[in-house]
């Protein structure tokens, strides 16, 4: 019986949400108990974005987090608001492209990933969020599952077919680093 | 043989009206347009707030009472939902232009597809004679006892003119019925105003001059009189819009 | 059984609404419940509806009055600010007796308030809201997958008993994703021989009307309506109760409150203190009944809120004074803790019911 608590934070426009709802839309394919609730209102635009997954063996109580197991921290703002609210013991995930300055806490663990960098070199300058994303499924080694490729078709629209693939190579690069 | 009856679609309910009001004959004329037309099985009326609240007791067709100034909403609503019926709605001046401006003026925007008889007698009569939003600069009402002053509460709203600056609406025009002549005509723009729903052309309203006797404090003679000598230089009779009659003008 | 979807609240509510036989939508914008009106924008044109962005919530509600008179099924939504401005319409949908579906995604007032969730509506959806008489029936979520269930529900009762039904959520509610499955049987329509769709010379004329000059005729009037509402309390009044066997304390809380209650129920449980819930699902009416029960076992009631304590009331007369209630709470747009909620029901075990 587990729930990890995940909170994605960063900039309007790095695919916070996104991300988070395709996290939340694997845990349902896995068969967890899941709720996704974003940020609102006019923080969205422009400014930062954050947004809660859980995702549970049991029923998810509140949906809102307030001390997460995951902290994935896409710029500064992020990191400084939410580091101190990480459980002891968990994992903090920092795009080390925007985020120059290193976790001060020493009971979490914690993964550098030069994202936006990543992103930029691989041409795919919006996935940032995608390549710690994962990084985060093969740190939890639940990258290669089929709920991965599953749950990109729910959150990527029919529209834009062509972007799975590229979504997944951002996953594996994330991954690979 | 009969010469002149009741219009089918009027009940047999006595109306309560002031002696010398002309909502009765206006209420006549859109029956005798509803009969005339045969839409009574499929017309539904709305009622407004104010003197002519109990309409929906006078019409036969179905009728729903809205809220004050509401009605030209909830003949969207209605509209909406039974694009195939007639819809109508019959409101005086308080309702129509004052707390009701929004309604009217988005209801014309959109162009739906309802006739509206507004009555504008310049006065609230259901209330006991206070000032409306149509009445005449100077016009001695219980809320203006010392005549309307314009600096202190504005100027009339001129409803025709203002909706004939929008591009939705279909049909504007202004009558009376303090005549036989203007009664007439006065018929024939209401006919036109149903007519058009049925021809699905859209928003049509008739503005008819009234006189309310008992708040102007007139003989009804004397009332129809005050209509020819001060209502009508402030509110010019005739059609403000007619965009069909224009587009065959031109073609 | 239908595949579960992830959806927001606000938008499982419009596809709810649509499965329920909804055609007709009015609406004006406002955070945070405007994906309502998108949904709806985006759905109805493909299934012959009428979407109509109002000039305003009073004339949407007048709009939602005018289709419920021709017997369909309609609704409206907004938050707070524009709730208020629905009341006039919503007292005149009471009053004339006609079904219709308002949702309120509850934000922090007073005033223009703030944009984030609150609970702070509660008063003024379940005490009528408006001039008169009435009452609505007050349905409270507590999850995407009730946001829509209630929706459909919302609209059965409506027609039922020809009553104004409202959703009371909460900006969490409408703005968070949770797994949905949409799976409704539609039931057979109800028989609307009071609308007003033309009388084809078939019938006497009807009247939509809520006005009654004399007054023997509007108390007799507001007379039936009370009958109905008294079929409605007994018939259809909704709770959930969580770990309450042999609970010593009791929370009452609905919607978001009630989901974070959960965290602190169960965090309680592990610490030894025999904590349990009662979950307000309709609001109007209220359990009264399974709260005065519980005072058979429970020392201690906990109304947790988001608002400055508006439920409080009713649990205290259910309670009738036979066991202390505390208010555990924050308002304009917060949202109470799990730990907030436990430190209340600690506190509580400590007084162990002294009032």
């Amino acid at each position: 019986m587990s729930t990890t608590q995940i909170l994605i934070a960063g900039f309007g426009g790095q695919g916070i949400l996104f991300a988070g709802k395709f996290l939340a839309y694997k845990g349902m394919l896995d068969g967890k108990n899941v709720s996704w609730l974003p940020s609102y209102g006019p923080e969205m635009r422009g400014g930062t974005a954050s947004c809660s997954v859980i995702l549970s063996d049991t029923a998810v109580g509140s949906p809102i987090v307030s001390n997460p197991d995951v902290l994935i921290a896409m710029n500064l703002p992020s990191l400084d608001r939410y580091e101190d609210s990480v459980v002891p013991g968990g994992t903090i995930y920092v795009d080390s492209t925007l985020i120059e300055r290193k976790v001060r806490r020493t009971d979490v663990t914690v993964h550098y990933i030069p994202a936006t960098r990543l992103a930029s070199d691989n041409n795919t300058p919006t996935l940032a969020n995608m390549i710690i994303v994962g990084k985060l499924l093969s740190v939890m080694q639940d990258f290669g599952t089929d709920s991965v490729n599953a749950a990109l078709k729910k959150v990527v629209s029919a529209r834009h077919a062509d972007m799975l693939d590229i979504n997944l190579g951002a996953m594996k690069l994330g991954a690979e680093n | 043989m009969v010469v002149f009856e009741k219009p089918k679609s009027l009940t047999d309910v006595s109306m309560h009206y002031c002696p010398g009001c002309t909502h009765g004959i206006i209420h006549r004329l859109v029956a005798e347009v509803i009969d005339e037309l045969g839409i009574e099985g499929k017309t539904i009326g709305i009622a407004p707030v104010g003197c002519s609240v109990l309409a929906y007791n006078y019409f036969r067709c179905d009728m729903i009472e809205a809220a004050h100034g509401r009605a030209p909403a909830v003949a969207t609503g209605v509209k909406r939902s039974l694009p195939e019926n007639i819809v109508f709605t019959y409101q005086g001046d308080g309702d129509l232009a004052s707390i009701g401006t929004a309604e009217t003026v988005h209801a014309a925007a959109r162009n739906e597809n309802i006739t509206i008889i507004f009555i504008n007698n310049a006065i609230y009569g259901m209330t006991g004679g206070q000032m409306a939003p149509t009445s005449l600069p100077g016009q001695v009402t219980q809320t203006s006892p010392y005549g309307r002053d314009v600096t202190q509460c504005g100027y009339p709203v001129k409803v025709c003119e203002m909706l004939s600056q929008l591009d939705g609406p279909e049909y504007l025009e202004r009558v009376t019925v303090n005549n036989v002549k203007n009664i007439r005509n006065a018929k024939r723009a209401i006919k036109k105003a149903f007519q058009n729903q049925v021809e699905g052309k859209g928003f049509s309203l008739v503005e008819v001059l009234s006189s309310c006797p008992t708040n102007w404090g007139m003989t009804p003679q004397k009332a129809l009189e005050w209509i020819d000598e001060k209502m009508i230089p402030y509110y010019p009779l005739g059609v403000y819009k007619d965009r069909s009659a224009n587009k065959e003008a031109k073609a | 059984m239908a595949d579960k979807v992830l959806m927001k609240g606000n938008e499982a509510i419009a596809e709810a609404a649509i499965l329920a036989g909804c055609r007709h939508y009015f609406g004006y914008p406002i955070t945070p419940q405007t994906e309502i009106a998108a949904y709806m924008a985006k759905r109805m044109p493909k299934i012959g509806g009428t979407f109509l962005q109002a000039e305003s919530e009073i004339a949407a509600i007048n709009m939602v009055y005018g289709v419920s008179s021709t017997g369909k099924r309609v609704m409206t939504s907004s938050s707070s600010p524009g709730i208020s401005l629905k009341g006039e319409g919503i007292s005149y949908i009471a009053g004339a007796d006609l079904p219709a579906l308002i949702v309120n995604v509850q934000r922090g007032g007073p005033g223009l308030g703030g944009i984030q969730p609150s609970q702070s509506d509660y008063f003024q959806a379940t005490k009528g809201g408006a001039h008169g008489d009435f009452h609505m029936i007050v349905l409270a979520p507590s999850s995407v997958q009730e946001m829509a269930d209630l929706t459909v529900k919302g609209f059965d009762l409506a027609d039922a008993y020809r009553t104004p039904v409202m959703i009371l959520a909460d900006g969490t509610m409408g703005q968070m994703m949770e797994p949905v499955s949409l799976d409704y049987t539609p039931k057979a329509p109800v028989e609307k021989p009071w609308a007003t769709t033309g009388t084809q010379m078939q019938r006497e004329h009807n009247i939509v009307n809520s006005l009654f000059l004399a007054p023997d005729e509007l108390e007799d009037m507001n007379m039936k309506r009370f009958q109905r509402y008294a079929a409605i309390e007994k018939n259809e009044t909704l709770y959930e109760e969580y770990r309450m066997e042999d609970a010593d304390i009791c929370i009452v809380a609905f919607g978001i409150a009630a989901r974070v209650s959960k965290n602190a129920i169960n965090e309680a449980r592990a610490r030894g203190i025999r904590a349990g819930m009662i979950r307000p699902i309709t609001l109007w009416p209220f359990p009264t009944a399974p709260i005065s029960a519980a005072t058979q076992h429970v020392h201690s009631f906990i109304s947790v809120e988001l608002s400055m304590g508006q439920m409080i009331e009713d649990v205290r007369l259910a309670v009738e004074g036979r066991a202390p209630v505390t208010l555990c709470n924050r308002t304009g747009g917060m949202i109470p803790s799990p730990e907030q909620v436990l430190q209340a029901i600690q506190t509580a075990a400590e007084n162990g019911g002294a009032k």
